[in-house]
């Protein structure tokens, strides 16, 4: 039997980033707040206990702090035409299990995505006519301006304390910065880290070539900090334990370094973990949702009742809950009708792996988003007209580990065992580096994410279905950008370089990137998205949705910076708009 | 749907609402203090505040001034008495003479008599107004039934008449005395330190019968195996260094110099200080900065070429740098300070074994939320490793202190366990 607990002003389903940001905000202003998490808390000191946070086995190998495949996993197949089946170990994506979710155990590299990412159909039509366009593509404006994000992405940069160099402040290009970026009313809170060797090698070869190398923005802080919530951070170590772990010296941004701390002292805030949400319950017309069923770790029903619900938990399972809820026409492939599972996308990974002779890269001095990268390539900062193809890649040179068990680079071909391996990877550990390309996805109208038909979660709920592969546009940009970056490699001074093409058809098993997105794209038509531009749902006002299922596609940068962005920019709508007036926000 | 109700909510809103609230319940019990007690009321929550009542009349997990928390002694656990004015369990049928008369004499209203766990050799100093406004405030909660064993302490120690003795010996009664010839801040300062504050209880040792040493008055004691350090105006262990402004800015926000507060100066900052008036604060700090200036002199450091200041070295790079930084110099807000920290260097090391061994956590309050906290340690180095780490730090970046010796580490590495807390 479902108990009926007391009503509250907002139920927040996740506490990541987005869901920590809403509590606190949400709280200060007044509200009631009970945030409801299916893992469990997760607590600096005492979860990341330097003594046991750096074991590679533990976390990076055995994923100590991700989803466990029994709790939620997905069915996956590459098109329509196949059966899907479930994914029984995460590998290509690692989805986050507990407080902080994710936002606990990701790199940390922080960006904005660029003007025209913003307004990408728009843009690519008006500058290169319709032709340009992918076959098959779904490729949508989003609703709202980077100008208008601009001081959002401020403000979760300073709650996050990220470290880098601006490249545009208020129109002037600023030196030692990227200069594709769009205007900022002001530099990042703490200065960039500082780069290693391969990275000296890297910004000289590209500044010789005539691009604009610059240094990535971090969420591994360079300096001490404290930010606009009176949470204090320390210095990176560059230990280079920052993906898959937590970080146990209060280094790398986070909710638990950010944000928790001011949260656990609102009174009128109340987390309970280790309850997973499984519908969000809906009033008999369909049109209002009434609050939350959830199930606590005895297995019993409870329903919290809310006047106000806020889907915070990672991408692809808000697309699944609001699948799982009936909020929003499900997206048909066979029709092209319907929204929710709609416009799913992901990233392209290729570049180029560069061997020198004579050189000590120290590949363990490292951090998650420690690295030099270059923008040339990215969005339209290039004319495409040449190539026929629609989107870019960010192109980096990093470090981000050079940790014992799974970091042992050797070159094509070396045996994978025995004694030649074993002198390959002696010779090999600090003379290579990697030039990478992280591409964007596009979206189509054969990528999408549904409910699968066969398989079942414990509770009998049907698991999400994912239909997921590279279309030729992706494999065209993504293998053009593997030759940009051979050719920075070669002027870097490599001995040998080895050009990394994108591998399809896409595969699930080795991990590729967490950036999964769409699915709940948000938009300026009810017909092609599921959210409005404040992030409301179009079909039930009171319920809203925060993270990358709203991107209507990808763009060639790491999502989190925009997620934050996107939360205070729906939160400011919700503080200023719904509270005074609940209801829809935009008409239709 | 229904609207949601935007409420504003400020702690004295809060505070106000509940109490008229309480007001109004207060027609059908007499239990309960009546609002026209308003401004008596917030005053003695601020008395009681001072006092950090709250600290030890509350039970883990339990309400607030029910009292049931097991109060550690060197003699056995004392469980601390419900303040809430309960008529069976609490204080609903004590008078305003009766709590006089706990606060002053150390009685129960029947003339059983408490033991100084309960600190009326401080709280005899609190005026009469005093005492009677923190009663006022205690009768304004809402009585909670908790029963609580009031006789948990072995043989001999449980026969309270010999309580009469004790105080023969340790005990003098009396208000606080202002001194005419000081500033009326460093009086209100000696009022607060001496009397509600009963800073002496932690940090003044205590003799083999529990009663603080008189001559020893703030040098330093030992609490729960926390070391509770100097803080007379003590240039090598105590607050000599220390601005009468960083003495404030520490009780206020639980960090100065550097320095975090941890252990149960964590709590005392948490519930007591961070909530005082400034001036309270200021005066406090006034005060403490002229007591007991000379303490005595500071030892030379160990060489740093001796064998134990080199293996501690070897641990704290490879174990506390990455932290505390290789100068000793820390984080600000987030990691402490070692070099020149007056925990590093009192003569007892107990504070810097017990945080090695278990772990600790700085305090959070409204301006510095972040609570830093440092892991446990006591899983994966031994007593040998603990004595040279802390030898090392007690001996690094300008600071001196004696050695300190692997049997001391394994006295309190049996007596202190489990994870940071």
């Amino acid at each position: 039997m479902t108990r009926r607990l007391p009503r509250k002003d907002a139920v927040i389903v996740g506490l990541g980033w987005t869901g920590s940001i809403m509590a606190l905000e949400l709280a200060r202003s007044g509200l009631d707040v009970v945030a409801i998490e299916r893992g469990p808390w997760r607590d600096t000191a005492t979860d990341f206990n330097i003594g046991t946070a750096p074991d590679e086995l533990r976390y990076a190998v055995r994923h100590d702090i991700f989803l466990r495949t029994r709790q939620e996993t997905l069915t996956m197949r590459n098109n329509s035409s196949q059966t899907a089946l479930p994914i029984r170990r995460w590998g290509s994506f690692l989805p986050g299990n507990g407080v902080g979710g994710a936002g606990s155990h990701w790199n940390g590299q922080t960006w904005r995505f660029l003007p025209d990412d913003f307004r990408l159909r728009s843009h690519m039509v008006e500058r290169y006519g319709e032709g340009i366009m992918p076959e098959g593509h779904q490729i949508q404006d989003w609703p709202m301006s980077y100008d208008e994000l601009e001081p959002f992405y401020d403000k979760f940069e300073y709650v996050a304390g990220i470290s880098g160099k601006a490249g545009n402040i208020k129109g002037q290009v600023q030196p030692g910065g990227n200069p594709f970026e769009g205007a900022r009313e002001r530099d990042y809170p703490t200065p960039p880290m500082k780069q290693g060797y391969s990275q000296e090698l890297f910004t000289k070869a590209a500044k010789e070539m005539g691009l604009h190398p610059f240094p990535r923005p971090s969420a591994n802080l360079s300096a001490a900090y404290t930010n606009p919530y009176g949470c204090s951070m320390a210095p990176c170590t560059y230990c280079g334990f920052c993906e898959r772990f937590g970080c146990s010296n209060y280094s790398k941004s986070s909710p638990q370094t950010c944000v928790l701390p001011a949260l656990v002292r609102e009174p009128n805030f109340e987390a309970r973990t280790e309850c997973e949400v499984t519908k969000v319950q809906l009033s008999r017309d369909g049109k209002t949702a009434t609050g939350v069923v959830y199930v606590d770790a005895n297995g019993e029903e409870w329903e919290q009742p809310a006047d106000l619900v806020l889907l915070c938990a990672y991408g692809l399972f808000n697309v699944r809950l609001m699948l799982l809820s009936g909020i929003g026409k499900p997206y048909d492939a066979s029709t092209g009708e319907g929204v929710v599972g709609r416009n799913y996308a992901y990233q392209t990974g290729s570049g180029a792996t560069a061997f020198f002779d004579n050189v000590n890269f120290n590949p363990f001095a490292a951090a998650g988003s420690l690295g030099a990268a270059l923008d040339d390539y990215n969005s339209d900062n290039f004319d495409h007209g040449p190539h026929g193809f629609v989107g870019g890649a960010s192109i980096t040179n990093a470090y981000t580990n050079g940790r014992p068990i799974q970091y042992r680079p050797t070159p094509r071909g070396t045996p994978n065992w025995g004694s030649a391996w074993k002198k390959a990877v002696r010779e090999t550990y600090q003379r290579v580096t990697n030039v990478g390309a992280q591409g964007s996805v596009m979206s189509y109208r054969a990528n999408y994410l549904d409910l699968d038909p066969t398989y079942k979660d414990q509770l009998g709920r049907p698991l999400m279905r994912m239909t997921f592969d590279f279309q030729p546009n992706e494999i065209k940009m993504a293998n053009w950008m593997a030759e940009r970056c051979e050719a920075i490699a070669k002027a870097m001074g490599a001995k040998t370089t080895q050009i990394n093409r994108l591998n399809t058809p896409w595969n699930v098993v080795p991990y590729q990137s967490t950036h999964n997105t769409g699915g709940t794209v948000a938009g300026t038509d009810p017909k092609t998205s599921v959210l409005n531009r404040y992030l409301q749902s179009w079909d039930v006002p009171n319920v809203f949705v925060m993270g990358a299922s709203t991107f209507p596609q990808n763009a060639g940068y790491n999502p989190t910076g925009t997620v934050g962005a996107l939360t205070y920019w729906a939160l400011d709508a919700i503080q200023k708009k719904y509270l005074k007036s609940p209801g829809a926000l935009v008409q239709q | 749907m229904s609207a949601i109700v935007k409420t504003t909510r400020t702690g004295q809103a809060r505070g106000l609402r509940s109490l008229l609230a309480l007001g109004l319940l207060a027609v059908g019990g007499p239990a309960l203090a009546d609002s026209d007690n308003y401004v008596e009321i917030m005053r003695g929550r601020a008395l009681a505040t001072a006092g950090d009542c709250v600290a030890c009349h509350t039970a883990p997990g339990g309400t607030p001034f029910a009292g049931g928390l097991a109060l550690q002694t060197p003699f056995g656990a004392i469980m601390t008495p419900n303040l809430t004015p309960d008529i069976a369990t609490g204080i609903g049928s004590w008078s305003a003479d009766d709590f006089a008369r706990a606060m002053h004499e150390g009685k129960r209203p029947n003339g059983t008599r408490l033991y100084p766990a309960f600190p009326y050799p401080s709280y005899t100093k609190v005026t009469r107004a005093d005492a009677d406004a923190i009663y006022a405030y205690l009768r304004s909660l809402e009585p909670v039934s908790n029963t609580v064993n009031r006789n948990t302490l072995p043989f001999p120690f449980n026969i309270r008449a010999s309580m009469g003795v004790w105080n023969g010996l340790f005990f003098t009664a009396g208000e606080f005395k202002p001194d005419p010839a000081k500033s009326e801040e460093y009086n209100r300062g000696g009022y607060l330190v001496e009397g509600l504050g009963h800073c002496g209880v932690c940090h003044t040792p205590m003799n083999a019968l529990g009663a603080n040493k008189s001559d020893h008055h703030l040098e330093g004691g030992v609490v729960d195996n926390w070391t509770a350090p100097n803080i007379t105006n003590d240039a090598q262990a105590g607050l000599g260094k220390w601005t009468v402004d960083e003495v404030v800015q520490y009780l206020k926000v639980g960090q100065a110099r550097g320095v975090l507060a941890s252990g149960p100066m964590k709590d005392v900052v948490e519930n007591s200080t961070s909530k005082m008036a400034d001036a309270d604060l200021k005066a406090m700090a006034v005060y403490l900065k002229t007591r007991g200036a000379a303490g005595s002199p500071a030892p030379g450091a160990l060489a740093a070429n001796d064998s134990r200041m080199k293996i501690g070295e070897a641990i704290f790079v490879d174990t506390c740098a990455a932290c505390h930084v290789r100068s000793g110099e820390g984080i600000p807000h987030v990691f402490p300070k070692l070099a020149g920290a007056t925990i590093a260097t009192q003569d007892d090391p107990a504070s810097l074994i017990h945080i090695v061994i278990t772990g600790g956590q700085g305090a959070a309050t409204a301006t510095h939320p972040t609570a830093p906290a440092m892991p446990s340690f006591g899983f994966r180095l031994s007593d040998e490793q603990i004595a040279a780490v802390v030898t090392y730090v007690r001996n690094s970046w300008g600071n001196a202190a004696a050695p300190v010796t692997a049997d001391a580490v394994k006295a309190i590495r049996g007596k202190v366990s489990g994870a940071a807390d």
